[in-house]
């Protein structure tokens, strides 16, 4: 324990916005985005990779961000929650989660919502075992995720034009 | 549950990487994708004093083709080797086996190499390895050397990686006309860790099997080829003869283990289970 | 008051009651925007990580906290000792369940720890980096004890006493005898004998338990964010053991990220968290990591039962007997006991069918474990699968088909009010409706063709069924009779601001569930406004009205009766006001759509917010000896039964893998009875989420121990939960018999699925493998269960 550990400075690109923070090596991407940035719309379920709901994008894709370092995130575009709700970019799978009540504690949602957008750039027309498939790294202990399913289901149906 | 602290170092280069290793030993670890190594940092069950990002190495990234030989570098994440038309034609084994890889954004950030060294003995990608026949590029100080997956592998989390190394690249033989592969696992849960799976590779003329190289995965501490599953079924037609033949082989081949998920007889009656379908697959085409 | 309001509330024009309305607070969970306790932070807020014994039983000989102190960034270091002197130990027991013990329990161990995982040292630091960093540099010396894990020997002789002060390891026994048993035995044509197995398993919340409290001593108020499901009660008990008078506690609880039990219990760890604060005059937060809820958090579930049942050869049930053995842990969990499960298990097995002879035995031990208590649908998992199961039992021994035994047993819907041989009073139950109309869901016919030719081809598939009671909408007879505080009944205060709007405070609690939203939609009809004129304010002890909070499947059905009569006493005081204004009589008038309107033809008068204007800017012009008012409070509590029960049936059918073990559900369907229905949405989705729930505990979950107490399955990664890509889809159908106990008539729906699932999938995996020879009876029902019963393994 007689190592000196030194913090390091590292700068991102949160939903659109410049950072800048000086942090310990150790710090988690989701607790940076958490506590440095106070974005708590990303949540900390187990903190070990399982539960999926601390999933965000960087670079265009979904990583758990309890399994990645705040400084290997330095130089990254990194969007969460609040950035995909505030751009307006998840505005059809957030009506169609709220209308089918696919979302009930709302723990899990961010993650799930992160992880079912790259689910339909990937397959814009999944069916409901691929849609199961896709979110089986996603825990909700609250819906039994049928509504879920149904949900982006809908989306897929109505961005492919109904 | 937050990690001890650590002194972090991303190098630029390979000589740098080894340079950090031989300075600091068992007190370094380098993270590749990191979804094994950091949930055991963030449980305090491994303490490094330095972690050694390897993320910035470019040249330990990417497929290439080799005549006849497929060149995975070893920091090439899952996706890409999952969504690779390269790796679907050339090495259709790697291809089936990727969706049982944990789940999207786990095989977003996980590495080909990661996996490798990880060893841990219900992980797809060193049986499939094993079974293709591919070798492991590990370079130190006095550079690059080559082991097959087979050498590789030693025991529980125990591989020939030595603790100034690194794994560099992974080279698979490109399929042979008139060979099939066929993979299979049974998790309670998709995306798990299996409670017994099986790659296999052989050539196949219609019903007949030859070459055959079955690999069984979470049933010991390593990848376990089931050599007189292969002796068995060696020029065999495959039917319901041969396929109990080959069942009964498998008890010469494993001595599965007993552990939280499931006993040792489950395992090895699941591993019989696998090898009729594997052998239903292969000759299905 | 009441009373001078002739309409009833399921007769109101423009109702919400039966509508499907998104709920209005789940946008907020959307977009990020929720406020989890983890949210929240405070200037000068500190975490506290704790030290946890790991051993199973062991005593604390010394501990040494010196360099942990020294440790970078840590602010205290606290010891057992030291925190019983700011907090004051409890016992876990209620004087209704007669003759239960535990022992004193303190918020951090004070001679010796009697669980892995129980809290022994506590650190506070800047950082909770850095108070699991100076944990590691807290040194204890322990002396291991021997352990008691198996609750079968737990009260052998030889058996080592876990509280040796209590005399034996027994902390609860309850027997109960009704009918002639023994003389319906001499009597039938079979007696059947089986012994089913509930395994141990846990809640896994995804949001972690978490407390964040905060003393100042300037007001001398401690103001606690808590991930709770009620406030009240927590205020009632971190007052008593803090010594603190409870108007100077504030619970506030924002979202909570899913409960279902788990938080409705007082912990140690969160007694400690929040002596901390008071002690170190600062905010200190405790959010538990998950490597330690496993351990932490209650456990549940943890039952052997023998079972008998009697049946003649024409299907008569005859009598029912059971022996339930369950281990609790080392105490009793505080303050509502641990007795309950095992309660519920004797006071409803059997309680469905027409049977007068029963006989039962509840044992409740202690033993070395994660304590257990109540969890989603308390009891009802275990208690149906012994009945189900044994109904089953008697239907495979006479040769009669499952669907046609329990039209011949069940109580039939015109028999009710009915009395349970324990002695329960029953007010409207309908399983003949609820099963009739799940044979028609699931095509019971057809499902029995396709399974017989599925056979023909070596294909092995079982439909099951499952009838049930559920009790919701306690009563006091709960927990307020044997000394709890808990508060049986709740409140709903109703505000008219000036614009129109209406502020609605309840004392139930919202878990994601939809309270807000029901409360929201009883509030708009019973007082004739539209939905987005509603607010709903929850969660805060220092302004909603006193309550119990959320449990027990009550916060629809009671805290949606309160605002029904809170609307309705608003929409009085409302129209008073206005018959000033209009110089009409007041009962002719009514609200509609935010407006006063002629209650004969519902002729539009004038807007409500015309009312707020003048009530709040120019009541200079009205009478000078009138005083308005618009906010009202009305509370509400069952008083007819002690509780609401309800019913249901579920059914399902699947394909069992014979070479594997693995199940494929073919159908899954519920028909469910929770009276009326306020949101048909929130309702269906409860039960699917209750049933995948229940399914958890049925094929999934247990938590694993050594023979030393440890917990060997204690991440994420080895305690299975269900995932997406396992779980079936389910139908969900109604039948509706409202409670007359309330105007609403609504009963609880949170827990019927959960309460279900196990006994439905046993039923169905078991008529699967009948042609086999082979039966499952041990939850959860592995691959290597199902394959060892066929004989495959």
């Amino acid at each position: 324990m007689t190592t000196v550990i030194e913090q390091i400075q590292i700068s991102a690109t949160v939903n659109g916005e410049k950072v800048t923070r000086l942090i310990e090596p150790r710090l988690s991407l989701v607790d940076f985005l958490r506590n440095e940035l106070e974005l708590t719309g990303t949540h900390v379920g187990c903190e070990h990779g399982v539960c999926g709901a601390c999933t965000v994008r960087v670079n265009g894709e979904i990583v758990r961000g309890c399994l990645m370092l705040a400084v290997q995130a330095g130089g990254t575009e990194i969007m969460t929650i609040e950035g995909e709700s505030d751009g307006g970019e998840i505005a059809d799978l957030q009506k169609a989660f709220h209308e089918r009540n696919a979302a009930q504690c709302g723990f899990c949602t961010p993650g799930l919502i992160m992880t079912t957008t790259e689910l339909l750039k990937t397959n814009p027309d999944p069916n409901r075992a691929e849609i199961r498939e896709y979110l089986s790294g996603n825990y909700c202990r609250c819906t039994g995720y049928e509504a879920i399913v149904d949900a982006i289901e809908t989306v897929a149906t109505e961005r492919k034009g109904g | 549950m937050k990690p001890s602290a650590f002194n972090y170092a991303k190098p630029s280069s390979v000589d740098e990487v080894l340079g950090l290793l031989s300075e600091y030993g068992d007190e370094a670890t380098i993270l590749a994708g990191g979804q094994s190594l950091v949930p055991t940092m963030n449980m305090r069950l491994s303490a490094p004093s330095l972690v050694i990002d390897i993320n910035g190495l470019a040249e330990l990234s990417g497929i290439s083709s080799n005549g006849e030989s497929l060149r995975i570098g070893a920091l090439t994440r899952h996706v890409e080797i999952e969504n690779s038309s390269e790796i679907a034609e050339h090495a259709p084994l790697i291809t089936m086996a990727m969706p049982s890889i944990a789940h999207p954004a786990i095989r977003n950030r996980g590495t080909m190499g990661g996996s490798i060294a990880m060893a841990d003995p219900a992980a797809e990608m060193p049986a499939c390895l094993c079974a293709l026949g591919a070798e492991i590029e590990i370079t130190g100080g006095s550079g690059a050397r080559k082991v097959a997956a087979t050498d590789f592998f030693k025991g529980l989390y125990d591989t020939d990686l030595g603790g100034d190394e690194i794994i560099t690249a992974i080279e698979i033989p490109k399929i042979s006309a008139g060979y099939c592969s066929a993979f299979d696992e049974l998790a309670r849960r998709h995306g798990d860790y299996a409670m017994c799976g099986a790659a296999a590779h052989a050539k196949v003329d219609g019903l007949v099997i030859s070459d055959l190289r079955l690999v069984f995965f979470a049933v010991g501490g390593t990848p376990v080829v089931a050599a007189a599953v292969g002796s068995a079924m060696a020029d065999q037609t495959v039917d319901e003869i041969s396929i109990a033949a080959a069942q009964h082989a498998v008890e010469d081949d494993l001595s599965p283990f007993d552990d939280l998920q499931c006993s040792a007889t489950l395992r090895m009656h699941y591993a019989k289970e696998l090898t009729k379908r594997i052998l239903n697959t292969l000759v299905a085409g | 008051m009441a009373d001078m309001i002739k309409d009833h509330i399921l007769d109101r024009p423009n109702s919400y009651i039966g509508k499907t309305i998104p709920r209005p607070n789940a946008k907020r969970l959307l977009s990020g925007r929720g406020t989890f306790t983890d949210d929240v932070k405070l200037l000068r807020m500190t975490h506290v990580a704790f030290l946890r014994s790991t051993y199973a039983h062991a005593e604390i000989v010394s501990i040494d906290a010196s360099a942990a102190k020294e440790s970078n960034g840590v602010v205290a270091v606290v010891t057992g000792a030291e925190m019983a002197e700011v907090c004051s130990p409890w016992v876990g027991v209620l004087s209704h369940l007669e003759g239960l013990k535990s022992a004193p329990q303190h918020a951090l161990a004070v001679k010796k720890a009697s669980w892995q995982g129980e809290p022994v040292v506590a650190v506070v630091a800047n950082t909770r980096a850095q108070a699991e960093d100076a944990i590691e540099l807290v040194e204890i010396e322990w002396k291991e004890l021997p352990v008691v894990t198996d609750m079968e020997t737990a009260l052998d002789a030889d058996t080592p006493l876990i509280h040796p002060e209590l005399g034996d390891n027994l902390a609860w026994r309850r027997e109960l005898d009704v009918g002639d048993v023994d003389g319906a035995y001499a009597n039938a044509d079979h007696v059947i004998e089986e012994t089913y197995i509930s395994n141990r398993h846990t809640g896994v919340c995804l949001e972690t338990r978490g407390i964040l409290a905060d003393y100042n001593p300037g007001e001398d108020q401690l103001t606690i964010y808590h991930s709770t499901q009620a406030p009240h009660m927590m205020q009632s008990l971190f007052a008593k053991h803090l010594d603190i008078e409870e108007h100077k506690i504030r619970v506030i609880c924002k979202d909570v990220g899913g409960s279902y039990g788990i938080k409705v219990h007082s912990y140690p760890d969160e007694y400690a968290t929040v002596a901390l604060a008071y002690m170190l005059k600062r905010p200190v937060k405790f959010t538990a990591d998950r490597l330690e809820s496993f351990t932490s958090d209650i456990h549940a579930r943890d039952h052997r039962i023998k079972t008998k049942i009697a049946v003649s050869n024409e299907g008569e049930i005859q009598a029912f007997e059971i022996d339930d053995l369950t281990g609790i842990g080392p105490y009793s969990v505080y303050p509502r006991t641990s007795g309950i499960e095992a309660n519920q298990v004797v006071n409803l097995t059997g309680g469905q069918y027409l049977n007068p002879n029963y006989r039962a035995m509840a044992t409740v031990v202690l033993q070395n474990k994660s304590p257990m208590c109540q969890y989603r649908a308390v009891g009802h998992p275990i208690l149906t699968m012994i009945t189900e199961g044994m109904v089953d039992d008697a239907a495979r021994k006479i040769g009669m088909d499952p669907l046609e035994i329990r039209r011949k047993n069940l109580v039939p819907d015109d028999a009710y009010p009915y009395t349970a041989p324990s002695g329960l009073p029953f007010e409207n139950l309908s399983h003949q409706a609820s099963l009739e109309k799940l044979v028609k869901m699931m095509d019971y016919d057809g499902l029995r063709k396709d399974q017989a030719e599925a056979r023909e081809q070596g294909i092995y598939r079982g439909i099951g069924l499952a009838t049930f009671i559920e009790v919701t909408n306690p009563g006091p007879a709960f927990y307020g009779v044997g000394g709890a505080p808990i508060s049986a009944q709740d409140g709903a205060t109703m505000r008219l601001d000036a614009k129109g709007n209406v502020i609605v405070e309840i004392g139930v609690t919202e878990q994601g569930q939809g309270a807000e939203a029901v409360v929201a939609q009883c509030a708009a009809t019973a007082l004739g406004v539209t939905m987005d004129k509603i607010k709903v304010i929850a969660g805060d002890t220092d302004i909603t009205p006193y309550g119990g909070g959320t449990w027990g499947s009550r916060a629809a059905g009671i805290g949606g009766e309160a605002a029904v009569q809170a609307g309705k006493a608003l929409r009085q005081n409302i129209v008073e006001v206005a018959g000033i204004m209009l110089q009409s009589d007041p009962s002719t008038l009514d609200i509609r759509d935010n407006k006063i309107v002629d209650l004969a033809d519902g002729k539009e008068r004038i807007e409500l917010s015309e009312v707020g204007r003048v009530c709040y800017y120019r009541p200079d012009t009205l009478p000078k000896d009138y005083q308005s008012e618009l906010v009202v409070t009305r509370h509400y509590v069952p008083k007819q039964f002690p509780f609401a029960f309800t019913n249901g049936v579920q059914g399902c059918y699947l394909e069992v893998d014979t070479n594997t073990g693995f199940i494929d559900f073919k159908k899954f369907c519920v028909v469910e009875d929770c009276g009326t229905v306020i949101n048909p949405q929130l309702v269906d989705e409860q039960v699917r989420g209750g049933v995948i729930q229940g399914l958890g505990g049925a094929l999934l979950e247990e938590c694993l121990y050594s023979p030393e107490g440890q917990l060997l399955n204690g991440t994420m990664a080895d305690y299975l939960v269900p995932m997406a890509a396992e779980m079936p889809d389910i139908e969900v159908g109604h039948v509706e018999s409202p409670t007359l106990d309330s105007e609403l008539g609504a009963k609880g729906a949170g827990e019927a699925g959960t309460g279900g699932a196990p006994a439905v999938v046993m039923n169905a995996i078991n008529d699967a493998l009948n042609p086999l020879g082979g039966k499952v009876t041990v939850q959860p029902f592995t691959p290597e269960r199902i394959l060892q019963a066929i004989g495959k393994i």
